[in-house]
């Protein structure tokens, strides 16, 4: 218990100071993005994230988001286990044949007003992958998108900025 | 010549009829099997079934008549061949005779029941129409028994599987996995994609193990012909594949730790992965370093200045991970949990033929960075962790040692970076050449083999992910547990979905 104890104070926050470093785009991303959930989503925005096909990638990156250096909850933002309590949902992709139907019930499942966010070059577009037999494609080919965040995969930053983008709307 | 492949790996034909006699020689040699797949052949169908003994890989390879696509089962004798016989009927439409259990596998029971993806004639760009199609779940019936259906979609950032437990009160009698939900159609893209391109799909097979894919990738085809890796590039591969094991144990410690309701070591090991993959970042452009093995060497290079950081960062690390291992070690709330749960015995593991680290935590001595060692792995003499309970608990172990093994590993590595290029022009196979590697990735044994069509093109990219194998462990390992527990040993295995739906 000692050692645990004197593990949590040695490492102390963590979390990347909104104000220290205005130079790294956490800080300067983190404001923006806990100024408009306060504004828009009474101070909580809570996602629901969808894997429909992903190669477990991105949910690296999505992970991360969680962990203690990003702390995406200190912005207001939450990752929920039922769509039903869902504002947005981040959804990987490629979108496969095997997971369309899951996928299309989630949607229906989350509350409108909703925002999809495609997330990742394979959410996105199809990425190295091909619209084939197995493989249906980007996201909005099955459910409206209303945001993209590329990259392979994209960074927390990216992935916070593209949330972002998607609740500026 | 590529200085291991060749001879790490025998070819034996036999007589179809002689398949399953050959199997039941290789359990008489104690060999396991780690794979099943088949082709189409120009005349003929191929059925393959790579055995693991203990000096290398025998691929045994049947022909048979295309009007007569069948051969002996040999899931009597091995476990695994029971589902890989399965995906051989899915994707192929040949059949094992004598598998009583040939349902659907990744290929979903909508599905037309004549699309065999794998057959050349199989036109992959279309779209498939839906069937009515009902999975036969296998029931277990009893007084008191419940079933508990749960997914595709899960609470928590995951990826998307179906699970069925039968329980009785709070006890799992029995699970059965649905799998397949990420079913990209990867081993026909393969069949698309030219030689050199190849790697960049192996490195998306499955995210968190993208190294050791695009490295058995390459490995693989690099076999195919005379080729030199020059030495350099062989360190920083190595570099990487250790880089990566780091990574991701820390990870899964942590995860672990939180599944057993102890989350200040989520948090704790959160930040030295996170840490851990900003480096990467800074060393070689990607967190990951997605597409930085390549065929004929790697993408990029480490300056004198990027190992010493390397070499400081590891000394932070150690330091700072050791540190909580002390305190994995000294709760006992936490190893009331880890500890007798979600066992997986030697005998079972030995049955099943797990790989990697639930190999390793069930008492096998499974590695094949020290079983068949390629440069530079043969000069470093890699240690071994071996736990023997199975449970949890020795998962996590296995996993705290080979943090400590790969961090001396990459020390070495670093003290003596060879100074030659770092990639030199791969040569493209020979028409209807083979090419087969295994490389000892974070998770377990990641094996592809390759075969070039009459043309010089690629016929053929089987891919083994070692969750293919890892998944059936789990199904055994949860009997007997409590269902509240799934998520504890679930994580403690860590199979890949997309590395085995493929
Ligand atoms: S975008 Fe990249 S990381 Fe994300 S699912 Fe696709 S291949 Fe994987």
């Amino acid at each position: 218990m000692i050692r645990t104890l004197w593990q949590i104070l040695k490492t102390g926050i963590v979390t990347e100071n909104v104000r220290g470093k205005a130079a790294d785009d956490i800080s300067v991303l983190g404001q923006k993005l806990s100024n408009i959930v306060k504004q828009r989503f009474r101070g909580s925005l809570t996602i629901r994230h969808v894997d429909a096909g992903s190669c477990n990638g991105c949910e690296l990156e999505i992970h991360a988001l969680n962990n203690p250096i990003y702390n995406i909850e200190q912005f207001g933002v939450r990752f929920t286990a039922s769509p039903r309590f869902a504002d947005m949902l981040l959804v990987t992709g490629p979108v496969t044949q095997n997971m369309e139907i899951a996928l299309k019930r989630t949607y229906e499942a989350t509350p409108t007003p909703k925002l999809v966010v495609a997330v990742g070059d394979c959410g996105c577009g199809c990425g190295i992958f091909s619209e084939n037999y197995a493989t249906i494609g980007s996201i909005d080919k099955v459910i409206p998108v209303d945001a993209l965040i590329k990259g392979c995969p994209p960074t927390p930053a990216a992935l916070l900025n593209g949330i972002l983008n998607a609740i500026e709307g | 010549m590529s200085e291991t492949n060749k001879n790490i790996m025998t070819y034996y034909e036999v007589d179809v009829s002689q398949f399953s006699e050959t199997a039941k020689l290789m359990k008489k040699m104690s060999a396991s099997l780690t794979a099943q797949w088949a082709v189409e052949g120009k005349q003929f169908f191929e059925v393959y079934a790579c055995y693991r003994t203990e000096e290398d890989f025998l691929i045994v390879k049947s022909l048979l008549p295309k009007d007569k696509p069948e051969f002996p089962s040999v899931s009597k004798i091995f476990l695994a061949a029971s589902r890989f016989e399965r995906q051989i009927y899915s994707f192929m439409g040949i059949k094992a005779l004598g598998n009583s259990d040939l349902r659907p596998w990744i290929k979903f029971a909508d599905w037309p029941a004549d699309a065999w993806p794998l057959r050349k004639d199989f036109n992959s760009a279309q779209c498939l129409k839906r069937v009515k199609g009902e999975y036969a779940w296998i029931q277990a019936e009893g007084e008191g028994v419940n079933e508990i259906p749960v997914g595709p979609v899960h609470a928590g950032i995951i990826e998307p599987g179906h699970f069925r437990f039968q329980a009785v009160g709070e006890t799992i009698i029995n699970l059965e996995e649905r799998l397949g939900y990420t079913h990209k159609g990867i081993e026909k893209r393969f069949e698309s994609l030219g030689w050199l391109e190849g790697y960049k799909l192996a490195g998306r097979v499955s995210g968190d193990s993208t190294v050791a894919h695009s490295l058995t990738y390459c490995r693989a085809l690099e076999s195919m012909t005379d080729f030199t890796l020059p030495p350099r590039a062989a360190w920083l591969r190595a570099i990487f594949l250790e880089r990566e094991r780091i990574a991701n144990h820390l990870g899964d410690i942590g995860a672990i730790c939180s599944d057993a309701a102890f989350s200040i070591m989520l948090y704790q090991f959160m930040r030295l992965k996170e840490h851990f993959l900003r480096t990467n970042q800074t060393l070689f452009a990607h967190r990951f370093m997605m597409d930085c093995v390549v065929p004929g060497g790697v993408s990029v290079n480490i300056s004198a200045e990027g190992a010493a950081q390397m070499t400081q960062e590891l000394a932070a690390l150690e330091t700072e991970f050791e540190r909580l291992v002390k305190i994995y070690d000294g709760n006992p709330s936490l190893e009331e949990r880890v500890r007798d749960t979600g066992i997986l015995s030697t005998k079972k593991a030995l049955e099943i033929g797990v790989v990697g680290v639930v190999a390793r935590a069930s008492g096998l001595n499974l590695d094949s960075r020290s079983l068949y060692p390629f440069a530079p792995y043969d000069k470093l003499q890699v240690k071994v962790p071996l736990y023997t309970a199975g449970d949890v608990n020795s998962r996590v172990w296995v996993r705290i040692e080979e943090v400590r093994e790969s961090m001396r590993l990459l020390r070495e590595l670093l003290a003596d970076l060879p100074d030659t290029t770092i990639k030199v022009p791969c040569p493209l196979p020979e028409r209807n050449s083979t090419g087969f590697a295994v490389v000892e990735g974070w998770r377990g044994e990641v094996m592809y083999w390759l075969q070039a069509t009459s043309a010089g093109t690629i016929n053929r990219c089987m891919v083994r992910d070692p969750s293919a194998v890892n998944w059936l462990g789990l199904e055994s390992a949860v009997i007997d547990n409590i269902v509240p527990d799934f998520p504890l040993c679930n994580k403690s295995f860590n199979a890949s979905y997309a590395g085995h739906d493929l």
